[in-house]
């Protein structure tokens, strides 16, 4: 098997919580992120599912380096980011991009479309020549299927699925290798969602592009990536195939978080037994001891309280952090 | 513009209605519009009757609506953090609507209070009764808004995007409760949202609305399974499925959502239909009589539609 594109390696993101204001106080840590591996090969999209909170969009914010990780290592490419100084960043960013969320807030809304699109190619003296760099903004516009009209334009004129083309095509400008799509389609209406969705399927060809896809909603993560990893409290839960996740989960969680989302069909709803799973989400500042579901788990014995769940190969390449399966 | 232009619809008692479409289509305001919530100017309704229990709500005085509102009719909105009050108790909300609307005093009211919070499944209802919305999480919140909604023994709630806010298993646990609750007090439920799959699991009937209008309306099995208007059956492609393997493309609805000060007097799902013909564009087509008993599509082509076309 060729080199993974990225590695994360017990990657720990805790964030400190102080008290006091003049005096800072270290009261606690919030771990966001708590210890996980994963790798993504080239040209492959990983899922990375999970709740609120559960510590997916940290994970993306790191491979970034929006955040400096409290601890572990992320390989790109066969360099460790994790610890990189801000002048080697510069270089990265050209290679690692990122589709954000909210269409509404992630676009200057004082800057043309144009300017939006062109001022990362500025900043990292692509293409230094105004002209070429206009040429270059309208290839980008027509790549993600807008009107060329739309350079002139501000984000305010536009509906949300084009402003989020204009994302996508901000983060193209930098001819990336790598992009991490921050639940790209959930602020989206159903039917401008499918469009969206086919557009990065066309752009990860075109441009053998690979991404990490954060999102909660599964069935978008099925539709799109390969392999989909579950977070939950700051830990992968699961880790497989998308179809053997989807068709065979394995941890109680996944098992939990499949049957809760309903499948748009009548009759196939009325066939489900359904038992939501109980309880809510705990804090990650003072996690349950052990494994971390284990006080919602329907299946938790007295030891799943005490010592943390290896993660442990069911079949190949189906990786699960439950003691009892 | 016309924001909901002549929608009908009768929900009755116990049963579940759904009304599903995009944002801008006008499910919301419509849903508003039976409580007479819609800030007036600039939302005027202008013509149409809301039967409620016989009652046309749009000839009530204001003074008369706001003894409705919570009481007979509840509501459950989508954002439970900027629908609860942020500076009165949990407590203090669902005793004034009982204080208002049943003369409730304070210690009865407090006592329905905590019966309520055990209804909708909080745990240790009188630590909570005095807390604030902020110590509480989205689900919890949600509870309470269930609370609120339910305290007057409403004959009909209306919940708007009830569990849009929330995470999946939470909004697994909300749905279960409003489901139960609803049926084991024989109240009418209007559900608006956009999610495909909440509708299939809850509701009986279902309303598409595209464009300020409904573009059909039957039982859910129908417009699953036999749906009869090209957004609808759009609509249903469009959707990636949980259930099923990859396929290899998704099927978008092409185009952009209508802009409603520029639609004209055809139909308003024209421009992004692969069915229209040039009689779509001269008038628009009033719901008629499609598959089964209840279900009605407005559109001219609906007959001509083949099994291949419905195809989810």
């Amino acid at each position: 098997m060729t080199e993974p594109l990225l590695s994360v390696k017990d990657l720990r993101m805790h964030f400190p919580i102080t008290e006091g204001i003049v005096r800072r106080r270290h009261v606690g840590e919030v771990k966001a992120v708590d210890g996980i591996d994963f790798t993504v090969a080239r040209g492959e999209t990983l899922g990375l599912v999970g709740e609120s909170g559960c510590g997916k969009t940290t994970t993306g914010r790191c491979i970034l380096r929006l955040e400096r990780p409290t601890g572990g290592a992320i390989v790109y490419d066969g360099v460790d980011i994790a610890t990189l100084s801000e002048k080697d960043l510069v270089k990265l960013r050209q290679k690692i991009q990122v589709i954000f969320q909210d269409p509404f807030l992630s676009l200057n809304p004082r800057m043309k479309v144009g300017q939006i699109i062109a001022e990362p190619m500025y900043v990292h003296g692509i293409e230094p020549d105004a002209a070429k760099r206009k040429a270059r903004v309208l290839e980008l516009l027509s790549v993600c299927g807008l009107n060329a009209r739309f350079a002139d334009r501000y984000p305010h004129e536009m509906s949300g699925g084009q402003r989020q083309r204009v994302g996508i095509a901000r983060a193209l400008a930098m001819n990336p290798e790598f992009i991490v799509c921050d639940e790209p389609v959930s602020a989206l209406d159903v039917s401008i969602q499918a469009q969206v969705i086919n557009l990065l399927e066309d752009l990860r060809e075109k441009f053998g592009l690979t991404y990490l896809f954060i999102a909660h909603d599964l069935s978008v993560v099925r539709h799109l990536c390969q392999r989909v990893a579950v977070m939950y409290l700051g830990r992968i839960v699961e880790l497989a195939d998308s179809d053997a996740l989807f068709d065979n989960p394995q941890h109680p969680y996944t098992k939990a978080l499949l049957a809760a989302v309903p499948v748009p069909d009548p009759l196939v709803e009325q066939g489900r037994v359904f038992r939501p799973v109980q309880g809510e989400v705990p804090s990650p500042i003072n996690p349950p001891s052990g494994c971390v579901f284990h006080p919602r788990c329907p299946i938790a014995v007295d030891s799943c309280r005490v010592g943390r769940p290896a993660t442990r190969e069911v079949s190949p390449g189906h990786f699960v952090a439950c003691t009892q399966i | 513009m016309r924001a909901v232009d002549g929608i009908s619809y009768t929900v009755n008692a116990g049963e579940t209605v759904a009304i599903v479409g995009e944002s801008g289509s006008g499910k919301s305001v419509g849903a508003m519009s039976i409580l007479r919530l819609i800030p007036d100017p600039p939302g005027r309704i202008t013509a149409g009757q809301i039967l409620f229990d016989g009652r046309d709500l749009l000839t009530l005085s204001e003074e008369e609506m706001r003894k409705l509102r919570g009481n007979a009719i509840g509501m459950i909105f989508q954002e439970p953090m900027t629908s609860l009050n942020p500076v009165l108790t949990i407590g203090r909300q669902i005793t004034e609507t009982l204080e208002q609307h049943r003369g409730a005093s304070r210690d009865d009211a407090n006592a329905r209070a905590r019966e309520l919070l055990t209804l909708v499944g909080i745990a240790d209802a009188d630590r909570r009764l005095k807390q604030y919305p902020h110590q509480l999480s989205g689900g919890m919140r949600q509870r309470v808004m269930i609370a609120i909604a339910l305290a007057c023994n409403p004959k009909l709630v209306i919940a708007d995007e009830p569990t849009t806010a929330l995470d999946v298993t939470i909004q697994a646990q909300i749905l279960e409760l409003m489901k139960e609750l609803t049926q084991r007090l024989n109240i009418a439920l209007v559900v608006i949202t956009h999610n495909l799959g909440v509708v299939a699991r809850y509701a009986t009937r279902v309303n598409v609305m595209y464009a300020g209008r409904i573009v059909e309306t039957g039982p859910a099995a129908a417009i699953y399974h036999n749906p009869r208007h090209p957004y609808t059956i759009a609509l249903l492609r469009s959707v990636p499925r949980l259930d099923r393997p990859r396929q290899a493309r998704l099927e978008p609805v092409d185009g952009q959502p209508p802009d409603l000060t520029r639609l004209d007097a055809g139909c308003a799902f024209r421009p992004r239909c692969r069915f229209a013909v040039d009689a779509c564009a001269a008038s628009r087509p009033a719901l008629t009589p499609a598959s089964e008993e209840g279900h009605f599509a407005a559109c001219f082509r609906g007959a001509d539609l083949t099994a291949t076309d419905q195809a989810a």
